[in-house]
């Protein structure tokens, strides 16, 4: 499958499951376009009607250009035949039934009480609860006990906010420091926290053990107070940016992750990533809210149409900073063209009910963290396992070819058919689809790939 | 080639015959915590 866009400025041709990327002229975008459905003759008749005023075009140099796409297409480059769907079914089970990641809920509870929060102010429609140390020890080795040969084991601190649980915390992040290596692991701890009780002791501790921090913050200090607020109604922009920014400063300025959510209030986002550059953070990601469309925080299809927008602005704001040795990184702009994920990965996707799992305070097993509180949704439990093996093999047969709109869509290998939880929440099933943020990925995807093809033009 | 430059990508179908080693990190963890990408995630063999 090809996919062509004009973008920025460049003409870029996706060559679907290849991975490979063409930036080419307008005179070959077209060619490429049309390469199927005429003969050569014709292709050129048609190209020399449209183009042959132009010096460079001449009967000749078009017939070479016909050349090279033949070229590339022998190559495996473009025009590649789509093998893996027959296999897709067949990579999760590679794995078996191991598990490398738990997101750790170690406080359903929270400081903020933020209305869009997708965890229902850090209680997940549940009651308040914190993980107890010897709750948290036994998801730990359980997750050892689980990871078969799987070397690097990942532990995201989570909530609620964690912080309101931070002894915990660190209790077992050193317990885990006093087993991995009798057991060959290496675990990556990461904090998600709302940033409202970091102090100093936190700030040592992450920066020794964490190896990456999300932290929250929604922008322009209008927009975060406007959900982002205390039991008492009152904005934490003021409380906890001097605390962000000294944390960041103190890990170098690497290794976090500004994290924002924009919503109905500001699909303008891009000021709210330009603030966030402004107060020296250059590590961002910003994210559509999550919640029901009827929800006033839901993104309106009028909005949608303004994201995308915004979209374009950020990624011509990125090469232009970039040029200017000012860059930043969007989270989702990040790609890797020479050394990202294999086919494996980019088929089966974030592993989310597989290897991927959510523990609540409690000890039960959730597919991931969006999950928690569905209780038809719950997995098992640390002690006994998986025990609702039915779900697993749900979600373990969810990948980039298991929904029939992705099978035609260009950007399954980006996204691996996208996250279940939101296809679940919008149509309430995870084989469902959710065709908004299908849109926005898409956006996202081609705005990356025209960054690394004006990158690449440039060098 | 004249009118088309080809940037310098990761073959998949190449993938295909020695990726799968599952080092890699869980796409979700690392930011976004509400939506899937998974071709900004390092290989890590």
């Amino acid at each position: 499958m090809v996919h062509q866009y004009k973008l920025n400025g460049y003409n870029i041709v996706l060559d679907t499951c290849s991975g490979s990327i063409h930036v080419v002229d307008e005179v070959a975008y077209d060619m490429i376009e049309l390469f199927h459905d005429r003969t050569e003759d014709e292709l050129v008749s048609e190209m020399m009607a449209k183009y042959g005023h132009r010096e460079d075009v001449t009967e000749e140099e078009l017939r070479f250009c016909i050349e090279d796409i033949h070229t590339l297409t022998e190559a495996g480059k473009l025009f590649t035949p789509d093998t893996f769907e027959d296999k897709a079914g067949t990579f999760k089970a590679r794995s078996g039934n191991v598990i490398k990641a738990l997101c750790l809920h170690v406080a359903h509870t929270c400081n903020l009480n933020c209305d869009y929060c997708f965890a229902s102010q850090g209680k997940y429609h549940g009651e308040r609860a914190v993980m107890s140390f010897e709750v948290g020890k036994r998801a730990l080795d359980f997750l050892i006990e689980n990871s078969g040969t799987r070397r690097n084991l990942e532990v995201d601190f989570f909530g609620g906010e964690p912080l309101m649980n931070w002894d915990v915390v660190k209790q077992l992040v050193e317990y885990a420091r006093s087993v991995e290596k009798q057991h060959n692991k290496n675990f990556r701890f990461t904090l998600t926290t709302n940033g409202v009780l970091i102090d100093d002791d936190v700030i040592d501790f992450a920066n020794r053990e964490m190896s990456n921090v999300v932290l929250s913050l929604d922008g322009r200090k209008e927009i975060h107070d406007l959900k982002r607020v205390d039991h008492a109604g009152k904005g934490s922009y003021d409380k906890i940016v001097p605390k962000f920014q000294k944390l960041v400063e103190s890990r170098g300025g690497a290794n976090y992750y500004m994290r924002g959510t924009f919503t109905h209030a500001n699909p303008d986002f891009t000021k709210d990533i330009f603030h966030m550059l402004d107060l020296g953070f250059k590590e961002l990601s910003m994210e559509p809210v999550v919640c029901a469309p009827d929800d006033p925080a839901a993104l309106t299809p009028e909005d949608l149409e303004i994201v995308k927008e915004q979209y374009e602005i950020l990624a011509k704001e990125m090469i232009k900073r970039g040029k200017e040795g000012r860059g930043f990184t969007f989270y989702h702009y990040m790609i890797d063209l020479t050394d990202g994920p294999c086919v494996y990965k980019r088929i089966s996707g974030c592993g989310s009910g597989t290897e991927y799992m959510a523990v609540t305070p409690w000890g039960d097993l959730y597919p991931c963290h969006q999950f928690v509180g569905e209780e038809e949704y719950k997995l098992g439990d640390i002690w006994n396992g998986v025990t609702n093996d039915a779900l697993r093999d749900d979600f373990r047969s969810c990948n980039a070819y298991s929904r029939e709109e992705c099978k035609t869509c260009w950007a399954k290998l980006y996204c691996s058919g996208g996250c279940a939880a939101n296809a679940y929440h919008a149509s309430g099933s995870i084989r469902g689809i959710y065709e908004p943020g299908c849109e926005l990925f898409r956006k996202r995807m081609e705005c990356a790939i025209m960054i690394k093809a004006a990158e690449d033009m440039d060098d | 080639m004249e009118r088309i430059k080809t940037l310098n990508t990761r073959d998949l179908c190449e993938s295909a015959k020695n990726g799968g080693c599952g080092e890699c990190q869980t796409s979700c963890q690392s930011a976004c915590k509400t939506s899937c990408g998974v071709a900004n995630q390092k290989c890590e063999k």
